[in-house]
């Protein structure tokens, strides 16, 4: 069941005398259960576009459907009601800092008039799952980003909503925070079955929970599929360069662009990348291969693996080299100009 | 060192100028905390920005503002004799006290208000708040230190300029220290009141900011 549908959605912001096109023409379809990632850089548009998914952001043309509702239809009162269907949580976390935990947790639930007694019992069962029932009278002030993460969700939870929209919900934190954050997200998908956005410029969070991705740059969404398939074959630059570059520029070094070079992008699957394969390849042709970048990561519990490979002139060996590699399983694309 | 009849003259001061300060106090909060909360509503970044009625405001406040006090209790006797049908004495002087403060008071809430972090608006208007809940359930409650240091500071401005009402007959303290002191030579009597002045001041300010600190849970 289709949970959002995005239909030729554009945002303009009038800044001065000029208008900036921040989202051109996007069309994307979320699934019930689904955790979707939405990935770009920073500036890309990403965090406009997850507040047009509950018209904070009212977009400038297309539309936006929640279930069979469309959003640009409802009315203010209307769109209210919906919105505590779409919860949201934010990098800044956006506590009420005046307010104790509990208090935190029962302002959705009192904001739609859940009695007082009801939404503590709530705010209770909510804190339980997202194990901080000890902090119940603490203020956001005295508890650490991931602690404020998990009120935040909590807070998120109240209403049972069907949708959770994160915009850069683990970007202010330390990486093992980070990974605890997503194991509540993963949680909270798998047993209560609410759809998850995942608004995010880190690579790694996509390939840690999520099972769709769409790659977004200058307001355009230029790929969108399967996490495996866009990271196993990457068709734009954007995808590219976020998935090599990976996350803090780990993935190694600057890549040395060899005019001239034929260049060749291996992408290892299944079990292949544990077998020395280059490394027989190299024995077998006799002949020295320019390893321009690698990279192993996790993706989706499986590892995955890629290279990019300078070949040696010999037009021949080339053939032979990308026969051999094919042959034990392994994926081969030619790269063009940069990498 | 003072007859029993100086002495129940500076209680009664004491009780005129709390009854000034407090009465007027609270009036113009009635007035200018609206009247704030309005300026942050229709301001560029507000909920329901409005060019035209935040123009309006805006102006309003910047005038009223600019006329020195002593000017403005004296432009607004007729209107203080329509309000409480006479001119002099203390319940007169609220009425310009009040018209004085409203417009600083306004400025004070709309500052108070504009510290209340973005993200905390947003997040509750993503959880289905109308703009009378932001209002009223966020941004006052999250302004609240602020908005009570400014009303700390608002008392004790209002304390200082009931002082004033001495020169349209208005009673209390600052009345009698212009009476004695001034135009009697009296400067004993003058001393005492300033005195006095000084001890309802530190009180209130004292007073206010333990409220504010007590009730600020930021940190």
């Amino acid at each position: 069941m289709n949970e959002i549908v995005v239909k030729n959605l554009s945002k303009t912001f009038a800044q001065g005398e000029q208008n900036v096109e921040a989202l051109k023409n996007i069309n994307l379809i979320v699934e019930t259960g689904d955790i979707y990632g939405i990935i770009g850089m920073s500036g890309a548009g990403k965090s406009t576009l997850v507040r047009c998914f509950n018209y904070l952001e009212k977009p400038t043309s297309g539309e936006v459907l929640i279930g069979d509702k469309n959003l640009g239809e409802l009315s203010e009162k209307e769109l209210r009601e919906e919105r505590s269907q779409i919860a949201m949580i934010f990098q800044s976390f956006n506590l009420l800092m005046q307010k104790n935990v509990i208090d935190n947790i029962c302002f959705p639930l009192r904001l739609q008039k859940v009695s007082k007694a009801d939404a503590r019992k709530r705010a209770k069962e909510l804190l339980e799952v997202v194990g901080l029932s000890d902090k119940a009278k603490a203020y956001p002030a005295q508890l650490s980003g991931g602690q404020k993460q998990r009120v935040a969700i909590a807070r998120a939870l109240a209403n049972n909503p069907r949708i959770l929209l994160c915009d850069e919900a683990t970007s202010a934190l330390d990486p093992q925070t980070t990974a605890s954050i997503l194991e509540l997200l993963r949680d909270i998908n798998k047993k209560l079955g609410i759809t998850i956005i995942v608004i995010t410029h880190q690579m790694s969070v996509v390939s840690e929970i999520c099972n769709k991705v769409a790659i977004i740059e200058k307001g355009q969404v230029v790929e969108n599929g399967l996490v495996e398939d866009v990271f196993n074959h990457p068709k734009s630059s954007a995808a590219r360069e976020l998935i090599l570059r990976g996350d803090d520029n780990k993935a190694g070094g600057t890549v040395e662009t060899l005019n001239g070079e034929r260049k060749i992008r291996i992408v290892f699957t299944e079990n292949s990348s544990f077998e020395p394969v280059i490394a027989n390849m190299v024995l077998k042709f006799q002949t020295a291969v320019n390893i321009l970048r690698a990279d192993t990561r996790n993706v989706g519990g499986v590892a995955k693996g890629e290279m990019i490979l300078g070949l040696p002139e010999d037009t021949e060996l080339q053939e032979n080299i990308i026969v051999y590699l094919k042959e034990r399983g392994l994926e081969i694309e030619e790269v063009t100009g940069d990498v | 060192m003072f007859d029993s009849q100086v002495i129940s003259m500076l209680l009664e001061g004491i009780r005129d100028t709390l009854y000034m300060t407090i009465v007027s106090t609270l009036v113009a909060y009635v007035l200018g905390l609206p009247l704030g909360i309005c300026l942050k509503v229709t301001s560029k970044d507000g909920l329901k920005p409005n060019k035209a009625v935040y123009a309006l405001l805006d102006f309003i406040c910047n005038i009223v503002r600019s006329i020195p006090f002593l000017i403005l209790l004296i432009l607004l006797i007729p209107f203080t004799r329509l309000v409480v049908g006479k001119s002099y004495g203390s319940t007169a002087t609220i009425v310009p006290l009040v018209v004085c403060a409203a417009p600083y008071i306004a400025r004070m809430v709309e500052s108070s208000l504009n510290e209340v972090d973005p993200g905390v608006i947003e997040a509750a208007k993503s959880m289905g708040a109308s703009n009378w809940d932001i209002v009223t359930k966020v941004m006052l409650v999250e302004a609240r230190t602020s908005l009570i240091i400014g009303a700390t500071i608002t008392t004790g401005n209002i304390l200082g300029y009931s002082a004033m009402s001495g020169t349209v007959g208005g009673g209390g303290l600052g009345d009698i220290a212009v009476r004695y002191g001034y135009y009697r030579w009296q400067t004993d009597i003058m001393i005492i009141t300033v005195i006095l002045l000084i001890i309802l001041f530190q009180i209130i300010q004292n007073v206010g900011m333990k409220i504010a600190g007590n009730l600020d849970k930021r940190k």
